[in-house]
């Protein structure tokens, strides 16, 4: 039941970088309102960093570009099915652990 | 205490993604404490499964947060969508009320705003308290669970992350009205951060890819 010092500054950090965004707006744009091309800019960073991530996750494999025998890859189709058939975050999750483990109990 | 009762059919979404967090945190080699402490005062699902998925394989602290804070940018655009609901509030009461902000609550409280001016700041302490102690429990269990987990991809619980961020993309992406040009913000920033990847590993590739995606569906729409 320790707290590493390291881990205790990676928490703190992320709690600081999550929290700002959460309570800035409701406490300032009652009073003033951000210029157009930030909110523009703004409405792009979650279909970026989502992207981003995911792409970084399915065709990144040890350091190496990897398209071809990537089981991954493969659990990601059922799992963007899903997740456009029934817009459920839980359903999503759900599908691709199941449909990563059907996968690798096959290959 | 209509707000705990208007969190309810959000309920089995913080349970669930909640004990994932646990269990993924737990494998991850954390200890119960820091886990209790992450969710306390992190309490955000995708920044969890990060800390944990990056601190597992001993990503350095600022790339994490960096990591974290673009992923939770998209706070910005919720709690702005609210604040005209909360103009009757102080500043000191609306920092409380947007501290446990979430895509669930958010859901919630902008369908209430639709059928009123103003929301209730009791209804929403109810909402956002109601799911704030159901993700503490949910990772706490998790933890506990994840105790007998030795082999976390046995259960395919290495891919909830992805399986995540897949869900947060569609989901964001079907919920506006320019899939076209989100699905080419989408593939500008995939090529970009797995470009970058390959050559510099780490996390650098995810954050250049979000600055310059971003701009370039910022730029686009301004153009048409």
């Amino acid at each position: 039941m320790e707290v590493r010092w390291d881990v205790f500054l990676i928490i703190i950090g992320s709690a600081l970088v999550t929290f700002l965004p959460r309570v800035l707006p409701l406490m300032v744009l009652s009073r003033m309102e951000l210029p157009e091309w930030g909110i523009r800019w703004l409405n792009y960073v979650p279909i970026s960093v989502m992207a981003a991530l995911v792409g970084q996750e399915l065709f990144v494999q040890d350091g190496h570009f990897s398209l071809l025998d990537n089981v991954e890859l493969l659990a990601a189709i059922p799992t963007i099915l899903v997740a456009m058939k029934t817009k459920s975050l839980l359903g999503t999750v759900v599908a691709g652990m199941v449909s990563i483990m059907a996968l690798r109990f096959f290959f | 205490m209509q707000g705990v009762k208007d969190c309810i059919p959000t309920l089995l979404g913080y349970l669930s993604i909640g004990f994932a967090a646990g269990v993924l945190e737990k494998t991850a080699g954390l200890s119960n404490l820091e886990i209790i402490l992450l969710s306390v005062l992190v309490y955000a699902g995708s920044a969890q499964f990060i800390a944990a998925g990056m601190i597992a394989v001993g990503t350095s602290a600022t790339a994490i947060i960096i990591t974290i804070f673009f992923v939770n940018l998209r706070h910005i655009l919720l709690s702005a969508a609210l604040s005209p609901y909360f103009r009757h509030l102080t500043p000191l009461k609306n920092m409380l009320i947007g501290s446990l902000l979430t895509d669930e609550t958010f859901g919630v409280a902008i369908n209430e705003a639709a059928q009123r001016n103003r929301i209730h700041e009791k209804w929403m302490h109810g909402l956002n308290l109601t799911a704030y102690l159901n993700w503490i429990f949910a990772n706490i269990a998790g933890a506990y669970f994840g105790q007998w987990i030795s082999d976390p991809a046995k259960f395919g619980l290495d891919f909830a992350l992805p399986a995540m961020f897949i869900g947060l993309l569609i989901l964001a992406i079907i919920s506006r009205k320019k899939v076209k040009l989100d699905v080419i913000v989408a593939i500008c920033a995939v090529v970009i951060a797995v470009s970058i990847a390959v050559v510099y590993p780490g996390n650098v590739g995810v954050i250049v890819a979000t600055i310059v995606a971003s701009t370039i569906g910022m730029v686009i729409e301004k153009w048409k």
